[in-house]
């Protein structure tokens, strides 16, 4: 085989699932390099850096960032994270590399389409990039792309015109390759398992990768909708949102008989669901890592399972709780306030089971169990904000604030993201045959978790302050002035937090040669992708410590214990 | 053992932010606004109890169990039940708790002799619109709309009604008196927030959105777009005036004999 086959264009699900990691590598760092510029602007808008105007003369000439380049900054901050790094590495990366490992196959059911649904994301991430690069720059209007801001061209704004048009692209592209991903997923964890693995008997890993493959099915298909017709609104004179009578910039539009609040449902039918295949993937990976490195079981396997799909099927009928304030019928807010609530007794229950997962355990302390117990942490900090947020009444003080920016980056941003990192320090020595080192780890997670909490904590209580979200500049309102202490500590902690994450990259790159060798089942775990060729199952996938028997842990392809 | 107590650490620096209240709601100008308060403590106090207790046990349970062999386990049917119900309990508890504050803001009719105001958002200002003294708005055509001229909501005054209608930049409202305010947007998606108030509604065109308030304090707050409408979203910014009655009609006969 060339090169060429063997590594890019290659139809073998563990290269796929490493390219798939290295896009959302990549992905993440100019992601946190927007968010650095964009905390650094809040904190100094009057700053003068040669570096802005360097990397964009027509926004920031004379070094000072313009608020257009601002939101545009953060739109593709929103997007680059949420696309191409949250669902990307988590369900994609890890889902390729270990779906058919741990279920034991020889690889995804439909290779080729899984070599078709990479290079469709890595076009997708391409023409995202592109935006920065024609004239008006990138978008203004956030992730969500709300018309008629994002429907009407440059009217509304530099970045709305070519630079809003490649972000369509770019998303719709992006569902296209989730979608082919998603029926690879399911059909492979369908139909390709080995002898012996029931349902039932599948790692928590497999359950969760196969929950969020059927969200991803679900909810692209109407994204991809959305898109097409913002697309055809944009570029083909439709009006499916813009109604009649828009004056924009002086100009009256043709247009009539759209709404814009249609958009906002077809968004958020696909956006809420779209948290949860951020986060069940996670859910799966912290269930397993926990379970290890406790010696223990996971608690209430069962339950777990059904959790994950209570989640997955209410989490498609919570949208409402997007769009309490956007106009809705108000009697709508109380089915959508019921239910959402609701969805928060199976993300309780899972707490509840990973708590008892390493109560009375043997812990084994090292950097992937780190992770996965921060993971927790993060995940019941960020959660029960929720509480508010889900209510109509206390969300119509909050929407649109800081406090929901800390909700979201604690629940779905950073816990995520934690559960990356225990994935990745868990399976290193599976891809690489070496450990990454535990020291640079230990510093890196020590600093994040309380850099990430000293984050997003305090945008909890600017949002209290009411201190709205997507703002380029705090200047105009008397009311925003007394927390400039808060932003400039939130933008020192960003900074810190930011700089040791390139530690982790060091680390990552430096063990593939230099790290400590592993041995084939380093973490003595049970579950298949660390048996030698299994050729049937004989046993669930958490047989830790289980008495009587003479080691702590019996693989599940083991006949006796 | 550093992680328990990191996680002791954050979990009391978050709490104590949320007891010293540095940073915190500004005071309320009417009894929706004190209601409001006093249901988000609630949430608050049951929150808040759970918020330490999950944290607790997780930092104690990695504290605990460390060197010692591992309890096999797999469940408690009975445990697992008792959690998932309570749960279960108390989130729907706190919807239905909610829905009492949400029907007093949104689902209650304007009682009768409310003073109703016209609101348009656009990039990036805002303009409301009173009656005058017919009490009835007059027609508009977006065709006249016209800000250099001083015509934001594209009054037509071949209609009689539109004649003595008002226009102004603030909102100026008399204290104590019922407000309903009728919003509607010309171009892009606007929010309508006002801390004090503690409530926020979207501006949407091609829609006309009631917002239903009462101010009782006299003083000046401000209102701040809190929806992403563009670049100069950060400046939309107006003010809601309280006044008592008397200085309200007084300032209505200022403004009609500007027009």
């Amino acid at each position: 085989m060339s090169f060429l086959r063997r590594y890019v264009f290659s139809t073998d699900h563990k290269v796929i699932g490493i390219q798939y990691y290295l896009l959302a590598l990549f992905a993440v760092f100019v992601g946190i390099a927007f968010s650095v510029i964009m905390r650094f602007h809040l904190s100094y808008p009057e700053a003068k850096v040669r570096l802005f105007e360097w990397l964009w003369p027509a926004t920031a000439s004379g070094g000072v960032m313009t608020p257009e380049l601002y939101l545009s900054l953060m739109t593709m901050h929103g997007t680059i994270m949420v696309f191409f790094v949250l669902t990307t590495a988590p369900q994609s990366g890890f889902g390729n590399y270990f779906i058919p490992l741990q279920i034991g196959a020889e690889d995804m059911a439909f290779p080729v389409l899984n070599m078709l649904s990479f290079w469709t994301t890595l076009v997708a991430f391409l023409v995202l990039c592109a935006a920065f690069f024609v004239e008006g720059g990138a978008p203004l209007s956030g992730w969500t792309a709300y018309p008629p801001l994002s429907a009407v061209g440059s009217i509304a704004g530099p970045g709305q015109g070519l630079g809003q048009t490649l972000w369509v692209v770019s998303i719709a592209l992006f569902c296209a390759g989730s979608l082919m991903g998603a029926i690879n997923f399911i059909t492979t964890i369908l139909d390709l398992r080995v002898a012996g693995m029931s349902l039932m008997r599948m790692p928590l890993t497999v359950w969760s990768w196969f929950v969020a493959a059927l969200i991803s099915l679900f909810a692209f298909a109407v994204l991809i909708v959305g898109g097409v017709l913002l697309l055809l609104d944009r570029e083909a004179g439709t009006s499916f949102f813009l109604p009649a009578g828009l004056l924009i910039n002086d100009r009256l539009l043709p247009n009539d008989g759209g709404s814009p609040l249609l958009f906002q449902h077809l968004f958020w039918f696909f956006g809420h669901p779209e948290v949860y295949i951020v986060i069940v993937p996670g859910m799966g990976v912290v269930s397993t890592v926990l379970s290890v490195f406790s010696r223990k079981p996971v608690f209430g396997y069962k339950a777990m399972v059904i959790a994950m799909f209570s989640i997955g099927l209410l989490g498609f009928i919570v949208w409402g709780h997007h769009m309490f304030s956007s106009g809705l019928n108000p009697y709508s807010a109380i089915a959508f306030s019921v239910l959402t609530l609701a969805i928060g007794t199976p993300s309780a229950i899972k707490t509840f089971n990973w708590i008892a997962t390493i109560w009375g355990g043997q812990l084994r302390l090292n950097v992937a169990m780190l992770w996965a117990l921060g993971f927790v942490s993060l995940f019941v900090s960020g959660g029960i904000t929720g509480l508010y947020l889900g209510q109509p009444a206390l969300d119509s003080y909050f929407h649109d604030t800081y406090f929901v920016v800390g909700h979201f980056h604690l629940i779905m941003g950073v816990a995520a993201i934690f559960a990356i990192f225990a994935a990745t320090y868990y399976w290193y020595p599976k891809v690489t045959g070496r450990y990454l080192s535990e020291t640079i780890g230990r510093i890196h997670f020590y600093v994040t978790f309380l850099g990430v909490y000293g984050i997003f904590i305090p945008m909890h209580y600017a949002g209290l302050a009411g201190n709205p979200r997507r703002y380029a500049d705090f200047a105009q309102y008397d009311f925003l002035k007394d927390l400039t202490v808060l932003h400039k500590f939130i933008t020192h902690t960003a900074f810190t937090t930011a700089a040791v994450q390139l530690l982790f990259l060091f680390s990552l790159f430096w063990c593939v040669r230099r790290g400590r060798l592993a041995g084939e089942n380093p973490w003595q775990a049970t579950t298949l992708e660390w048996a030698h060729h299994p050729a049937a199952v004989h046993r669930g996938p958490y047989e830790y410590s289980v008495p009587g028997s003479r080691k702590d842990f019996v693989m599940q392809n083991e006949t006796a214990s | 053992m550093l992680l328990p107590l990191c996680i002791l650490l954050v979990t009391l620096v978050t709490a104590a932010g949320f007891v010293v209240r540095r940073w915190w709601f500004p005071p309320p100008i009417n009894e929706y606004a004190s209601w409001f308060d006093s249901y988000f403590n609630l949430n608050l106090a049951v929150t808040g109890v759970v918020f330490v207790l999950v944290q607790l046990a997780l930092a104690w349970s990695i504290a605990r169990f460390r060197n010692r062999p591992a309890r096999h386990t797999e469940g408690n049917n009975r445990l697992e039940w008792i959690w998932t119900v309570s749960t279960l309990v108390v989130f729907v508890s706190a919807a239905a708790a909610g829905e009492r504050l949400w029907s007093a803001f949104q689902l209650t009719a304007s009682p009768t002799g409310a003073l109703v105001i016209g609101v348009s958002g656009k990039q990036f200002a805002w303009n409301f619109r009173y009656t005058g003294a017919d009490g009835k708005f007059g027609r508009t055509k977006v065709s006249l709309i016209n800000d250099a001229s001083g015509n934001p909501f594209g009054l037509d005054d071949s209609d009689e009604a539109s004649k003595d209608d008002i226009t102004s930049s603030q909102l100026h409202v008399p204290a104590g008196r019922p407000i309903e305010l009728r919003m509607t947007s010309h171009d892009v998606l606007h929010n309508f927030f006002v801390r004090e108030l503690r409530i926020k509604q979207d501006l949407v065109p091609g829609m006309e959105i009631p917002l239903r308030f009462r101010a009782d304090k006299p003083g000046t707050y401000e209102i701040a777009c809190s929806e992403l409408c563009g670049l100069g979203h950060h400046q939309m910014r107006s003010a809601l005036v309280v006044v008592t009655a008397e200085e309200f009609e007084s300032w209505l006969r200022g403004k009609a004999s500007e027009r």
